[in-house]
């Protein structure tokens, strides 16, 4: 007799669902892919289908050119694959992300949550509880000492130290694609209206959160083309993390490191980067959301795909909980 | 509190050596007597709180955490203090109570008493000063600030000459308030203990290269002994040796302290020397680190002491001198005295530098690990500095050899792999010769990460075990016969040099190689 556990496998392509013909985030090319967000881990180029929300499709498209899948299909309410039907939802992760439902009438649910957080993001839609048999759940920051704070109070820091440090250049490290939104909204919620300049490899998702209905405010290029070093001196300048070991840090005035991923937690994490002004933003659950997660939805089985697995499937053990890990390779462990 | 965590918490993340002097001058200005002079002996490491152990802290932890949990935690956040200050459970509200009350506290609560009253403190703190506390109640803060910078910053501070801080520092006692009167415009406080230690004179590196560039001349060389440098003083008949970082290790050496029947600072060597021959460093490490030396101890490994320097002798401070002038009136001190126990390290006879590496290549005892070479003029003065002496060891043997498990790194390498086993061949197996968790660049240390991460077999615990394909080369100074070991052999400091990606793992060395060369 089949049970909610037939619903997924592993394969050496990803999670896949032999009853629906489908991979979820597959890490290599498949026919039939249904992505949960637009990170580059889980949203690869070079699928046959793809089936996702209609902005984790315009994200795909922005970062990987119109053709990056042979056919797109728009999430939208239950939809009937093979022998399963599938919903997406919110995970409250980056703008377009979502938890995908799969259901099979005789078996049962899984819910595979991609990335997500509780925590409130004004840059996307809060996630959504949904009861399931099996939640596929990641494990990012699946450790206790993992306590993400309050993201305003962070930003405090910021404008503390550019009211310490008036003449030099706030730079903030952030991932492109939903942290940079998210600091500059929490930014703007502090009450900083004035200009943000961001590095030109934040310039279209920028753009394109404000196409969708993210009010992101006034953003500028960090160039110095028409401009002077010392313009730059008490501004905030966005930039992914890449870009601050490049000869691209040294044309602002004598900058602050900051750098906004729920890693900043851990001191030697931090210094390793030469960060100077550590930021604990993350969109990913902390323990107590992570576990609360699993208290709440109650599934019969918790299965792990990636991060700390260990932990969160020893604080299962404790709870009496079934769970297992799947030990699914190819995604960032260390991206946040 | 909050403002002594502040302030590590500041220094952590100040890489620049000017900016971690600026947030101390700040806090030595902004913070009253004694809670500041408390906190200047927390970062040099001279509190002195012993109470407090790394496993009375996991007990605590363990009461409430899970202790797998704790573990993989700390496994991953590769710092004690750091992880318990963070899985403890948030508080509700926070009290700041004061440095000194908390210190005070850790000295004087008894240790049965102890744990209760640390859980208790944590139970009302935020995560920052919890962390400030475990690292204050553990001692060793390890915020990158060494106990010369935190004294050049209270020097600043102050406007007083360094030489003349260092020179005191080791006669005071925290929370030095007649140090801080005396930084604030007030009288230089007596150096009150006797036989004080003296800042010790230390060298750089140098290699044929370099000594090129430098005049023969101006030069002498003396052998750079295996042992460990120590500072021997009698003053006034208060008699103490001092390691180079001016621990007290008198009590281990009773042998070398009735020895000291003079007046005076002198520099030199710790060695076992049983009649005319010098042990190897495994003998001196049978002594080391003890409270107490038995008699029957004292017999089998005699400590010897071979002079480098004098820095004062009978009253008069020589440390001014030219050193050629020094060696002169070592060589008189020396017969003065006339003790077994005590000698000189003689100079080396060299008309060129080539000369001087053909002595290195081949010294005449086993327990030499290169040459020092010293400039005629140089003053005798504390601290590392480059010029007036070099040391120029010995070059480490080097074998290849294939890593085969790997633990995460602490401290600065968290979350790196950056610990690994190494082992050569033995016919068909692989036998674990040695560890080493240093000698690679960052850009290495990442490479050796993401090798661990694609190339793991099985975990046990925190251990990585990897599938023997890298070959890396290892550096070590020295090779000791080990029954404790598996491979009957232990290296002495080995370090990965290199890491050789044309080697396949076949052609790694094999076990015999290392037998050859124990001697």
């Amino acid at each position: 007799m089949s049970t909610a556990s037939d619903l997924l496998e592993i394969r050496p392509e990803g999670l896949y669902c032999p009853p629906g013909g489908f991979y979820i985030d597959p890490v290599k090319p498949v026919d039939k892919a249904l992505i949960t967000h637009g990170h580059a881990d889980h949203a690869r180029a070079g699928h046959g289908a793809v089936m996702a929300t209609s902005q984790t499709l315009d994200i795909m498209a922005i970062r990987y050119g119109e053709d990056f899948t042979g056919s797109r299909q728009i999430a939208n309410g239950a939809q009937v694959v093979n022998d399963v039907s599938v919903s997406f939802h919110p995970a409250g992760h980056v703008l377009g992300s979502a938890q995908i439902k799969i259901t099979h009438k005789s078996t049962g649910t899984a819910v595979i949550t991609g990335d997500y957080s509780r925590q409130p993001n004004p840059a996307c839609a809060p996630f959504e509880p949904i009861p399931c048999d099996i939640l596929v759940t990641e494990a990012t920051f699946a450790l206790p000492v993992f306590r993400h704070p309050d993201p305003l109070g962070e930003i405090a820091r910021v404008l503390a130290s550019i009211e310490a440090f008036p003449d030099r250049a706030h730079l903030i490290g952030a991932y492109a694609l939903g942290k940079a939104q998210r600091v500059i909204m929490l930014l703007r919620m502090a009450g900083w209206d004035g200009p943000i300049f961001i590095h030109g490899a934040l310039q279209r998702l920028c753009d394109y959160h404000i196409s969708q209905g993210v009010p992101l405010g006034d953003l500028r290029p960090a160039t110095i083309d028409r401009g002077k070093k010392s313009d730059f001196a008490g501004q905030i300048i966005l930039g992914p993390p890449s870009a601050f070991a490049a000869t691209w840090a040294q044309r602002f005035p004598d900058p602050v490191i900051c750098f906004a991923s729920g890693w900043m937690q851990v001191r030697a994490r931090a210094r390793q980067r030469g960060v100077e002004l550590p930021l604990i933003i993350s969109d990913h659950v902390d323990w107590p959301d992570l576990t609360q997660t699993i208290t709440e939805l109650n599934p019969a089985e918790t299965w792990v795909t990636h991060g700390r697995e260990d932990a969160l499937l020893r604080w299962c053990e404790l709870q009496g909980r079934k769970a297992r890990p799947l030990r699914l390779l190819g995604y960032e462990e260390e991206q946040d | 509190m909050r403002a002594f965590a502040t302030l590590l918490e500041r220094l952590a993340f100040t890489p620049q050596r000017n900016g971690k002097i600026i947030h101390l001058k700040q806090y030595f200005a902004a913070t009253p007597d004694p809670a500041r002079g408390l906190a200047l002996a927390a970062i040099t490491g001279d509190l002195g709180l012993k109470a407090v152990t790394p496993s009375l802290l996991r007990g605590l932890a363990a009461e409430r955490v899970d202790p797998e949990l704790f573990a993989m935690s700390y496994d991953f956040v590769g710092d004690l203090a750091e992880t318990i200050a963070l899985i403890w459970q948030p508080a509700s509200t926070t009290t700041d109570v004061p440095l000194p009350e908390l210190v005070d506290e850790l000295s004087n609560t008894p240790k049965s008493q102890l744990p209760a009253r640390i859980a208790n403190r944590l139970d009302t703190m935020s995560a920052n000063d919890r962390y400030a506390y475990l690292k204050l109640a553990t001692g060793g803060l390890r915020v990158g600030v060494s106990g010369r910078l935190a004294r050049m910053a209270l020097a600043d501070f102050g406007s007083l000459p360094l030489a003349e801080v260092e020179e005191i520092w080791h006669g005071l006692t925290p929370p030095y308030a007649n140090l801080f009167a005396w930084a604030e415009g007030g009288e230089k406080p007596e150096a009150a203990a006797h036989a004080p230690f003296r800042p010790v004179m230390l060298s750089t590196p140098t290699d044929l290269a370099a000594l090129n560039g430098y005049d023969r001349a101006e030069y002498v060389a003396e052998w750079k002994w295996d042992g460990i440098r120590v500072q021997a003083v009698s003053d006034q008949g208060t008699r103490r040796l001092y390691t180079r970082t001016g621990d007290d290790i008198s009590a281990a050496f009773p042998d070398i302290i009735d020895a000291l029947d003079f007046d005076g600072t002198l520099d030199g060597e710790l060695l076992i020397k049983r009649d005319d021959i010098i042990a190897p460093f495994g003998d001196l490490q049978k002594r080391l680190g003890r409270k107490t030396v038995s008699r029957k101890m004292q017999e089998s490994h005699p400590a010897h002491m071979r002079v480098y320097d004098v820095l004062m002798w009978e009253g008069h401070d020589l440390r001014a001198l030219p050193f050629a002038e020094r060696r002169g009136q070592m060589d008189q001190i020396i017969k003065t005295i006339n003790q077994p126990r005590i000698d000189l390290s003689p100079l080396l006879d060299f008309a060129t530098w080539d000369d001087l590496a053909a002595l290195r290549a081949d010294p005449p005892d086993a327990v030499i690990e290169g040459v020092m070479i010293k400039r005629r003029d140089s003053p005798y003065l504390g601290g590392r500095m480059k010029g007036p002496w070099f040391k120029w060891k010995r070059d480490p043997m080097l074998i290849d050899a294939v890593l085969m498990y790997a633990q995460r790194g602490h401290g600065k390498r968290s979350g790196f792999y950056s610990d690994f086993t190494f082992g050569v061949w033995d016919a068909d197996a692989l036998v674990p010769v040695g560890k080493a968790y240093f000698g690679f660049t960052d850009d290495e240390l990442k490479e050796l990460d993401r090798f661990v991460r694609n190339n793991t077999t099985e975990t046990f615990g925190p251990v990585r075990a990897l599938k023997p394909l890298k070959v890396v080369e290892v550096a070590f100074e020295g090779l000791n016969r080990s029954p404790r070991h598996k491979s009957g052999v232990a290296m002495r400091f080995p370090r990965i040099s290199r890491i050789r990606d044309d080697k396949p793992a076949a052609e790694a060395d094999q076990i015999q190689t290392l037998r050859d060369m124990l001697n």
